[in-house]
């Protein structure tokens, strides 16, 4: 029973931990480059969750300021995670931008093929 | 969200569970406009979380840029790239070896943590109620997560704005090189400068 209690209190961070290693066995495990960008991103949006479970209070509401409400969730790490997103989409246009780059130089997006080309890239 | 705290932690465990079987179709799907489509799905989903969460400003952003200008620009990116679907060839028991030990790795170290949503958490004890305060007495706008994004911390938005433009740069660089004019890649940095 305490368990399960343990449990349920840290779920989110459970489910968090499991898309962050989803990201990165995408990232290592397939070859397509994009899809290892997709990868990339699931990472990216794991870590806003991990920053943004702890900022959550139960029964607190958003943090706008009306009278009446005294709970409010931290800001803070909301301030950050609107930064972090905004940083996210910008990283992954340059990667797919290098992607369709490497699409014309090589005429593949898989790597496997990429590195049969040219062996001085592995 | 004001009301129930155990419907607020149901509701939350239900998307963290669609999340996660997202994140399965996700690496499992071969076909990459499903892939696309499914990390759309799966933003959308985020972003619900998020409100579920309190974060309605990143809920916002989150269903903007990541479901929208994200699928919008990954999809370019298939019509220039044209691969639709790739054939499996590599074993996955080294990647796979690694993302255990470093889920398990992380869950040790979560197990730690103070129980999710509770009010006595370290994290809301310090700085936390100090801008909330702060916010209110100096007429901040009465959203404090704009309050502090523009009043209290105006230069992080100084350097997000930076590497937009530097990742922008960078993109321009990469599509609009002087290659395409003269038809054959440069072989080194400097060829193509005075075509841009």
């Amino acid at each position: 029973m305490e368990l399960l209690k343990t449990f349920a209190a840290h779920y989110n961070y459970f489910i968090t931990i499991f898309l962050m290693i989803s990201g990165l066995f995408i990232v290592i495990a397939r070859g397509n480059l994009i899809k290892k960008l997709v990868g990339l991103s699931l990472f990216q949006t794991s870590v806003y969750l991990l920053y943004l479970t702890p900022a959550k209070i139960l029964g607190g509401t958003a943090p706008i300021y009306e009278e009446g409400y005294k709970l409010y969730s931290n800001p803070l790490p909301h301030v950050l995670m609107l930064t972090a997103i905004v940083v996210g989409v910008a990283t992954l246009s340059l990667g797919l931008a290098l992607v369709v780059r490497i699409k014309e130089a090589y005429g593949t997006v898989e790597e496997d093929e990429i590195f049969a080309k040219d062996p001085e890239a592995e | 969200m004001i009301g129930n705290p155990s419907a607020e932690a149901f509701v939350m465990a239900v998307l963290l569970t669609l999340l996660a079987a997202v994140t399965l179709a996700i690496a499992r799907q071969r076909n990459m406009f499903g892939v696309v489509i499914l990390s759309s799905i799966y933003s959308f989903l985020m972003a619900s979380l998020m409100i579920v969460l309190d974060a309605v400003d990143v809920a916002m952003t989150e269903a903007s840029v990541g479901a929208g200008i994200s699928t919008v620009i990954l999809l370019a990116t298939l019509y220039l790239t044209g691969s639709m679907e790739y054939p499996q060839r590599r074993s996955v028991a080294i990647p796979l070896f690694v993302s255990i030990v470093v889920g398990a790795a992380l869950v040790w170290g979560t197990i730690g943590l103070p129980a999710f949503g509770i009010s006595d958490a370290p994290i809301h004890q310090h700085v936390a109620p100090t801008y909330i305060d702060f916010s209110r007495k100096h007429d901040m706008p009465p959203n404090i997560v704009t309050a502090v994004l523009a009043d209290f911390r105006g230069f992080d938005t100084l350097g997000e704005v930076t590497v937009v433009f530097t990742a922008g740069i960078g993109v321009l660089l990469l599509l609009q090189g002087g290659w395409r004019l003269g038809g054959s890649r440069p072989d080194d940095d400097t060829e193509g400068d005075d075509e841009i």
